[in-house]
């Protein structure tokens, strides 16, 4: 079986590097930062931290030496989801093509290239620490599901699910994935932006109650966009706001999205609250808070 | 009539230097050294104007003389400061101008004393280049209005003063109008520009795409003239207007709560904000944008320390 991870940035990696751990499985990566690739090929791709793994893999910045694959993970941050995809698709013309982004639009974008393609939502974190090496600072769950206009046939997304799950990525395929996907969108979009626009982490954004309140609002729009779609959250964003908000949890945790705005990079704001405000557009559900919050964060992306 | 201002940032400088031209000045500093400078090297302007104006200026307002005319041209956090600093029953004689940003100065300054208060609204702006230094921008005018008992004629001597000084200025019979206008402008324009870094420029005004920033911009707007209305207040200018004008005069203004936010400074946000958002709370209105941008306004200061 060969899977092909697209995007091998700090989450793309742990898929690589641990899937290449396992002999019926040969791992390709695709990335564009030809340093990380090089490094790769020359000493394999080293975890280290909550797992610590060598995987032996092929790297390529080049799509056209990607051999047709069975599987594909996308792993880019949802800005390059488009060009990623459309680069890779003619590797994935036979085969099912699973994503592992943050937001949402990601498997539209997949879509649109792309004929099997599956949902999916994964917990674990890393970090880049050098070419070729990345802290893996959180293992977690990965939940894997067709993704309804242009589904892959349960039977493959049951194969990614059990390589990954066998791989040391536990992972779980099921009919629906999007209760999982878009609690995490409402966490995400409920607490990065605000963490970006006020410099204050998790846990300080939470203990001010006037702030707490504003991110209640975005949860409640956030859950009212889910349920107009009949999609049912597998858990309360608000608990597991409240929960990463404890000192022994995440008190101290920046936001990404916080990260990016203090190196002034590009954020997901587009396919967080942007994709809440579109999906809830459609379904005709107000979402003047997370409009609001997407507008000051292009703002800000806009200053740079 | 002598005059005192109070405060020698741009706006300060600008009122003190013009009326210079046409009065006895006394400034009032916070720090001693910019005193000196002035009492050195006068106080020059450029830009629209290009002239240096001779100033008595104290960091200690036990050191100043009688005066009739007051202007408290501090921002919105020196208030306080600057009324305490008047009061305690020196200078009976005076009377008190406040041309702060936002709602309250004229509370703040009236527990201090039982002077004649008139409120101000400006619309000028300049850029301080040194203590000594002015650069005048914008000669849009500056509104004055009497505040509770203060006599209408009273109002407008002061106006015609600063127009003899070669400002440009109004005397209006009730300043809630204008007020509440450059209110809902400064809380918006202000607000938004301190969270996203952008100066006040033509993103401001873009409502094309469904992420553009004008349409937060209109919705902030929409719900300060609903609170507005509520108040029962009938705005001189709509703010939205005011926004799309200003967004077109070329060089992008740096709002001032954006400045304070960069250098990490208190800003104006209570009386900006925080002020609209309890008018809105007073009169029974949802403002969930405008609360929202007060909120993290706060919580941006608060990431300071």
């Amino acid at each position: 079986v060969k899977v092909c991870v697209v995007g091998c940035g700090a989450v793309g990696s742990l898929f690589a590097a641990n899937l290449a751990q396992l002999d019926d499985i040969e791992v390709w990566a695709y990335d564009l930062a030809q340093e990380h690739v090089d490094a790769i090929n020359r000493d394999g791709l080293r975890l280290s931290g909550a797992g610590d793994v060598v995987g032996r893999l092929r790297a390529t910045s080049d799509a056209a030496q990607l051999p047709p694959c069975d599987f594909g993970i996308v792993a880019t941050k949802a800005m390059h989801t488009s060009g990623a995809i459309a680069a890779t698709a003619p590797a994935f013309s036979d085969g099912c093509v699973a994503t592992v982004q943050n937001g949402l639009g990601n498997e539209e974008a997949i879509a649109e290239h792309v004929g099997r393609v599956i949902r999916g939502t994964t917990f674990p974190a890393g970090k880049i620490v050098a070419p070729g090496h990345v802290q893996w600072d959180v293992k977690g769950d990965t939940t894997l599901g067709p993704f309804e206009p242009k589904p892959a046939p349960p039977a493959e997304i049951e194969r990614l699910a059990d390589a990954c799950t066998r791989a040391g990525m536990p992972t779980a395929a099921v009919a629906d994935a999007r209760g999982p996907q878009w609690r995490k969108v409402i966490f995400n979009a409920s607490t990065n932006p605000i963490g970006a626009l006020t410099g204050l982490t998790h846990g300080r954004v939470c203990e001010d109650p006037a702030l707490r309140a504003l991110v209640s609002g975005l949860v409640e729009e956030g859950k009212a966009v889910a349920t107009a779609q009949g999609i049912e959250l597998d858990a309360d964003p608000e608990e597991l706001i409240d929960h990463a908000a404890r000192p022994d949890v995440a008190y101290d945790h920046k936001a990404s999205m916080l990260q990016d705005a203090e190196a002034r990079r590009a954020t997901e704001i587009d396919y967080l609250n942007g994709g809440l405000v579109r999906f809830g557009d459609e379904h005709g559900v107000p979402t003047p808070l997370n409009r609001a919050i997407w507008a000051l964060v292009k703002g800000l992306e806009r200053s740079w | 009539m002598r005059a005192c201002i109070v405060g020698a940032g741009s706006i300060g400088s600008l009122f003190a230097a013009h009326l210079a031209t046409v009065t006895d000045v006394l400034v009032l500093t916070r720090r001693d050294e910019h005193a000196r400078a002035l009492n050195e090297k006068g106080l020059r302007v450029s830009g629209r104007h290009d002239f240096t104006a001779r100033v008595t200026a104290a960091s200690d307002a036990r050191d100043l003389p009688d005066f009739e005319l007051g202007i408290v041209a501090t921002k919105a956090t020196g208030v306080e400061a600057a009324a305490e600093a008047l009061g305690g029953g020196r200078f009976p004689g005076a009377t008190i101008i406040t041309v702060q940003n936002g709602l309250g100065a004229e509370e703040i300054v009236r527990a201090h004393g039982d002077w004649p208060l008139v409120s101000g609204v400006t619309f000028m702006s300049g850029t301080k280049h040194s203590d000594t230094h002015v650069e005048y921008i914008l000669d849009t005018p500056t509104w004055l209005g009497p505040y509770g008992e203060t006599p209408f004629a009273r109002v407008q001597e002061i106006a015609q003063l600063l127009v003899d000084g070669g400002l440009k200025a109004e005397a209006l019979p009730d300043l809630l109008p204008a007020q509440w206008s450059k209110l809902i402008f400064n809380a918006t324009v202000n607000g938004v520009a301190a969270l996203t870094g952008l100066p006040h420029d033509e993103h401001f005004a873009k409502e094309s795409e469904l992420g553009d920033l004008g349409h937060l911009v209109h919705g902030l707007v929409d719900e300060g003239k609903r609170v507005a209305a509520a108040a029962g207040v009938e705005l001189h200018d709509d703010p939205w207007e005011m926004n799309v004008l200003a967004t077109k005069r070329g060089s992008a203004h740096y709002p001032s709560m954006l400045e304070d936010v960069e250098a990490r400074r208190p800003t104006e946000v209570e009386l900006i904000n925080g002020a609209l958002v309890r008018e809105a709370e007073r009169h029974g209105v949802e403002a969930p944008l405008q609360t929202a941008v007060y909120r993290l306004v706060k919580a941006r200061e608060a990431s300071y320390s």
